[in-house]
């Protein structure tokens, strides 16, 4: 048992991002030092804030639904073998589709209206990401251009929308609302907080990917591309399709999580609505290490650090430095072999 | 036994004779004593010595994974012993890195040439160590040098030309100019001969010997027993990390060295009965084909498979085989001709449709096309079968029957370490090979594509490889063999065919030619022409 | 359809339009260049996104407490060099995995210039005006039709621009260090048996590219305006790295692609100005997309055609 539990921490999966973590928290306190704040008191704010009181709990779970999403999008594309950095866009769009067709929904009972609405932004988001995958596919061109590239034109069109053809009364840039049928009930409401449904949508999605990852056909070809696309090509896996695929499966998830934010959270498309979640989604696949399972619980870190950094800024601390933590995981795991190197034990374990 | 033993006989003369002389290695260009590297898991070196006299061409000799690389990339600094010392014309000297060995007028040429293929054979010459006029390079200066360096060795190039558009013996010819350039004295060539036809291999040799004479010391390896009784005056004999006998070229023979470079008397071919060839399977017409850069590598081939017989297409590397075989499999487009197999035109179909109407394939390069190496094998064996009834109900896996099959083939091919959840990575060449082998024949296909199957393995795997192939010969599959190894395709193949810059130049059977006819033809002589003037 | 005709005729005979795409090419050309040094090495370098971001930070901080914009280009080059610097080590010493590690130097340039905006200026979005270098006025010549209203009064940082890439051009193809690079980008093994060191080339390419991109930045704050705003870098980074990959990774075909990006965007702000188009204040937002769809369209069209460093993007890994 005790070998066991050993040989789980010693992981490699496990670990490089919990060593990441913990390194970037710690330059995070030295940074506070350095401005001349308590990095105890900055930390016990941001814990405070992330699970202190039901509300900033339920805060904390509603954060978490969309970035489980974007983790799932950007670790799905890793394990193809491709680096998805158009989450945002991909998410804009999908929220966007979701809210022109959720607003004409009225005359729809909630059992159509809600499934359909999904299903229009897991589609947005999928057509947007397989441009990328097609360019990538017929054209050579690198996705991590193409894709960036996407979200600039994504929000430019978002932009476009709604200040024009899609503004909701009263000159401001946001959409009209969606219908009440389109949107997901609220489980526990608290203050000016409520949970809905949405978190059941995004964990049922964790359960769906770990699946097609590991059970399914496709998720055998999409490994197989990813990880050596000459042996799949010998195999008789077509790396066109599965790339266009993947591209799609992991849009899907991106544009399901600007769905989320429509249906549960803001009911109509508004600018602000994205945020860096895409960004989020790599630090999340990082740490997580594409595995879905793991996406949910680094997820959880993420929304707990952004949650809780709200009150670290009344704190006097800016929540921009969870920015600066969030680059700092993200370059640890780039360069894991640093983290290895700082593993003094691990050494002896090879050895062995 | 006294095989083993025997060899020794001859190190321990010289060492005493060198004892006599206390130490005194000044006739010696490279002395290397007791060289001691380890790899993870793996003593590549173990106590190795190595005498070389100054102004000789020296054999470094042994099977693959003997160690003579390793030893050699320590000469030259690529990577450091664990122990050991290394003198340079008696003097005793640390060669840390390539530049202590440039300066100790060490030069080498590796197997696979240290070249830079879009830059031109001036730049590739003087990298490094370039003329210059103030902060500019002057390549003027370069290009005089070069032209006076390939008259005085007899090495023809032209110096503005672009690597990559130079064909493999004037890269050879490259390498050891970029050598000379340094002023080398002690030359390291690895396995040179690789790449040549048996003329070029001539062609190398006169070099070798024109080196000699201008007072250069020429360290040779290979694991060509004619070459070494062709061009060196002294050989080292490697097996497993040691040395297993020095000797003078003219006191051995072929056997003997044989002998000490596997431990046992060698089986030189593979015992088969006559072959019951069946009906035509597969056939391909005027087939042309393209390589990666657009240029035409296979330049309209004709030739055709039967039921139960190994045809194989001998050729030195780089003439059309890699792209004739990934055309056959369907993994590079056909620009022109067909593909026929088992009556049908499949000239442009998928490799799934192909793999799905029984076709196999052995691919040339292991790690690039035939393994997933962060796979588990149980994922390897079903690699190209994936999605068939056995392994999968339409989108889902059947983990179960993945399993049992696979471990049964690991069984059966006696894949070790024997477990299926290790990674590809993980496992040594010839047990990725296995596994290779295992699962393509493991689906039961009519007709084999098999290219270089036992490239770098060592005589054991080698052994149980070949025996493979003319089993399922012998159970009527037709098989296509390429193979850059003569003994190989004279051993295995049924009819052999010669390839030559994309083209057939002839087809014989092996009971019916020699190496020379062979040689010839890979050289680019067509068979009618030779048969000719033969009469 | 006529007043779209007359629109386009009057950009292209404004001589506003020729001094805006200098203006907008310069960033670019810093940018882009940044990006050859590096990828003809052999690393591949998205950081210059981020690395430009921290340079146009650095270039107001330098100025805002020295009250010398040049010492405001000195604060941006230094720490454009260290961000590129810490690239360098991830993706050169450990041999990390270079599109991720540049992806984690793009968040931590927009943390770090996000958290000490708040800290140092009080604010979130913008900071203080600041003294910004001072542009070349060429005198008389100014008064000239047409060119002097194009050239009269440019930037320094626009001389130094094209004069680094004449410069480069040299190193990269008539120095010894030039051969050293291309052949590290392309056969490190190779440039590594004949006594190269490959890491220090590799080195030198990273933070060469830290340097230019670090320029391109400063331009954007304090070559005009003298002000930075949070994320002000605005995808010009990546749109570097698509005028880098239609050059085909050489200094000169770098130059000419961010100049045709430049000038794109420059038609762009000329045309939505143009009155008698009588334009709706959103169709801003339809061509502010066009340089982004024209990326688009280049890359996709034109990679084929280019061919990158053969070793680009791979680590070097030492036995």
């Amino acid at each position: 048992m005790v070998s066991r539990l050993k040989k789980f921490y010693m992981n490699d999966k496990i670990i490089v991002p919990v060593i990441a973590v913990v390194v970037s928290l710690f330059i995070a306190a030295i940074v506070m030092l350095l401005i001349g704040k308590n990095p105890f008191i900055a930390y016990g704010a941001l814990i405070y804030g992330a699970f202190g009181t039901e509300g900033a709990l339920i805060n904390n779970i509603m954060k978490a639904t969309p970035l489980i999403l974007t983790g799932l999008a950007v670790g799905f594309g890793f394990r193809a073998g491709l680096f998805n950095i158009g989450a945002n866009g991909q998410l804009i769009i999908g929220a966007l589709l979701a809210t022109y067709v959720g607003a004409h929904m009225s005359t729809f009972p909630f059992y159509l209206s809600i499934p359909l609405t999904l299903a229009v932004g897991m589609v947005g988001g999928a057509l947007w990401a397989a441009i990328a995958g097609w360019l990538k596919v017929a054209r050579g061109a690198h996705e991590v251009i193409t894709t960036i590239m996407l979200n600039y034109v994504a929000v430019f069109i978002a932009n476009f929308v709604v200040n024009g053809p899609f503004q909701a009364p009263g000159g401001v840039p946001k959409s009209p609302e969606i219908a009440y049928s389109a949107r997901f009930p609220d489980l526990l409401t608290t203050g000016a907080t409520w949970l809905s449904a949405g978190i059941f949508v995004a964990l049922a999605a964790v359960a769906v990917v770990y699946v097609i990852i590991e059970k399914t056909k496709t998720g055998y070809e999409v490994k197989a591309v990813g990880l050596n696309p000459y042996a799949a090509e010998y195999g008789g896996i077509s790396i066109s399709k599965n790339t266009i695929l993947a591209m799609a499966i992991s849009g899907a998830l991106a544009g399901l999580a600007g769905t989320m934010q429509v249906m549960g959270v803001y009911y109509r498309y508004l600018g602000s609505l994205g945020g860096g979640m895409g960004f989020d989604g790599i630090t999340i696949a990082l740490i997580g290490q594409n595995d879905p399972i793991g996406i949910a619980f680094a997820a959880f870190l993420i929304s707990s650090i952004r949650t809780g950094s709200n009150q670290m800024q009344i704190a006097g601390v800016s929540k921009n430095i969870v920015i600066i933590i969030q680059g700092i995981i993200i370059f640890l795991v780039a360069a894991n072999r640093l983290v290895k190197s700082l593993m003094f034990w691990k050494k002896g374990a090879e050895e062995a | 036994m006294v095989g083993e033993i025997f060899p020794y006989l001859f190190v321990f003369e010289r060492m005493v004779f060198v004892e006599k002389g206390k130490k005194d290695y000044s006739d010696y260009a490279v002395v290397m004593e007791q060289i001691v590297k380890k790899f993870p898991g793996v003593l590549a070196n173990d106590h190795v010595d190595l005498f070389v006299k100054r102004g000789e061409i020296h054999a470094l000799v042994g099977e693959n994974g003997a160690g003579k690389t390793t030893l050699m990339s320590q000469l030259y600094g690529l990577i450091n012993p664990n122990s050991g010392k290394i003198y340079i014309n008696g003097v005793e000297t640390k060669i840390k890195n390539p530049n202590d060995a440039i300066t100790a007028k060490i030069g080498m040429v590796h197997q696979h040439f240290m070249l830079v293929d879009r830059l031109s054979v001036v730049e590739n010459v003087v990298l490094g160590m370039e003329p210059s006029r103030g902060p500019f390079f002057a390549i003027d200066k370069a290009r005089d040098q070069i032209k006076k360096l390939s008259k005085r060795f007899g090495l023809y190039v032209e110096p503005n030309a672009i690597i990559e558009d130079l064909p493999v013996g004037s890269q050879q010819r490259v390498e050891i100019i970029k050598v000379l350039y340094r002023g080398a004295e002690i030359l390291v060539l690895d396995e040179p001969t690789a790449v040549l036809t048996p003329q070029e291999t001539e062609e190398l040799f006169k070099i070798l010997r024109t080196l000699k004479s201008q007072g250069k010391t020429i360290i040779f390896i290979t694991h060509k027993l004619h070459e070494i009784m062709a061009v060196t005056d002294s050989v080292t004999v490697m097996r497993l990390g040691k040395v297993t006998g020095i000797v003078k070229t003219s006191e051995t023979n072929s056997r003997e060295l044989a002998r000490m470079m596997v431990g046992r008397d060698v089986l030189l071919r593979v015992e088969k009965d006559k072959a019951k060839v069946g009906t035509e399977i597969f056939k391909v017409e005027d087939l042309h084909v393209k390589e990666n850069r657009g240029i035409e590598a296979v330049k309209g081939v004709n030739l055709s498979v039967r039921r139960g017989e190994i045809v194989g297409v001998a050729g030195v590397a780089g003439n059309g085989q890699t792209e004739l075989v990934e055309a056959i499999t369907g993994l590079r487009k056909v620009e022109e001709g067909h593909v026929i197999f088992k009556k049908t035109n499949i000239t442009n179909i998928s490799p799934k449709r192909r793999r799905e109407m029984g076709m196999g394939h052995i691919p040339e390069d292991r790690l690039k096309h035939g393994l997933v190496t962060s796979f588990p094998l149980y994922y390897n064996f079903i690699l190209g079968r994936h999605d068939s009834p056995q392994f999968c109900d339409g989108s889902f896996l059947k983990m179960p029957e993945i399993k049992r099959s696979s471990e049964e083939l690991v069984k059966r091919f006696d894949v070790r370490p024997p477990s299926i959840d290790i990674l590809g990575a993980n496992l040594s060449g010839g047990n990725q090979q296995k596994v290779i082998i295992a699962r393509e024949f493991s689906f039961n296909p009519d007709f084999m594509a098999v290219a270089q199957p036992t490239r770098g393995l060592d005589i054991g795997a080698i052994e149980f490889i070949h025996k493979t192939i003319i089993s399922m010969r012998d159970k009527g599959v037709g098989i296509l063999l390429v193979s850059m190894e003569l003994e190989e395709i004279f051993s295995l193949s049924d009819r052999i065919l010669v390839m030559y810059e994309g083209q057939i130049m002839g087809e014989v059977t092996p009971d019916a030619t020699s190496t020379e006819e062979i040689g010839l033809m890979m050289a680019g002589h067509r068979l009618e022409d030779l048969r000719a003037q033969e009469a | 359809m006529n007043a779209w005709i007359q629109a386009i005729i009057n950009v292209f005979i404004n001589p506003i339009f020729y001094k805006s795409t200098l203006n907008q090419s310069t960033p670019l050309i810093f940018a882009a260049l940044g990006g050859v040094y590096s990828e003809t090495t052999g690393v591949v370098n998205i950081a210059l996104e981020g690395i430009m971001l921290i340079g146009a930070f650095g270039g107001v901080v330098g100025s805002y407490f020295t009250g010398n914009p040049w010492y405001g280009l000195a604060v941006a080059l230094l720490l454009g060099v260290s961000m590129a610097a810490l690239h360098a080590w991830a993706s050169i010493r450990y041999s990390g995995d270079q599109i991720i590690s540049g992806a984690a130097i793009i968040l931590l340039a927009q943390g770090i210039t996000g958290f000490s905006l708040v800290e140092l200026f009080g604010k979130p979005g913008s900071t203080d005006l600041v003294r910004s270098i001072p542009l070349v006025n060429l005198g008389s010549f100014e008064k000239t039709p047409f060119f002097g209203k194009i050239f009269g009064s440019l930037s320094p940082l626009v001389y130094i621009a094209f004069a680094s890439v004449i410069f480069s051009w040299y190193l990269i193809y008539k120095t010894k260090l030039g051969l050293r690079m291309r052949s590290v980008g392309n056969n490190p093994e190779a440039a590594d048996t004949l006594g190269i060191n490959v890491y220090n080339i590799r080195y030198f390419g990273v933070l060469m590219s830290g340097i230019l991109a670090a320029c391109g930045g400063a331009f954007l704050s304090i070559g005009e305006l003298g002000q930075f705003t949070e994320n002000m870098s605005n995808g010009r980074g990546f749109i570097a790295l698509a005028a880098m990959i239609i050059g085909n990774w050489s200094p000169t075909g770098a130059m000419w692609a961010a100049i045709l990006f430049g000038a794109a965007s420059a038609f762009n702000d000329q045309l939505q100005s143009q009155g008698i188009l009588h334009l709706a204040t959103n169709t801003q937002y339809l061509f502010g997309m066009i340089p982004y769809i024209i990326t688009l369209i280049v890359v996709g069209g034109l990679v084929g055609k280019s061919r990158a460093p053969s070793a680009d993007g791979i680590p070097y890994i030492k036995d």
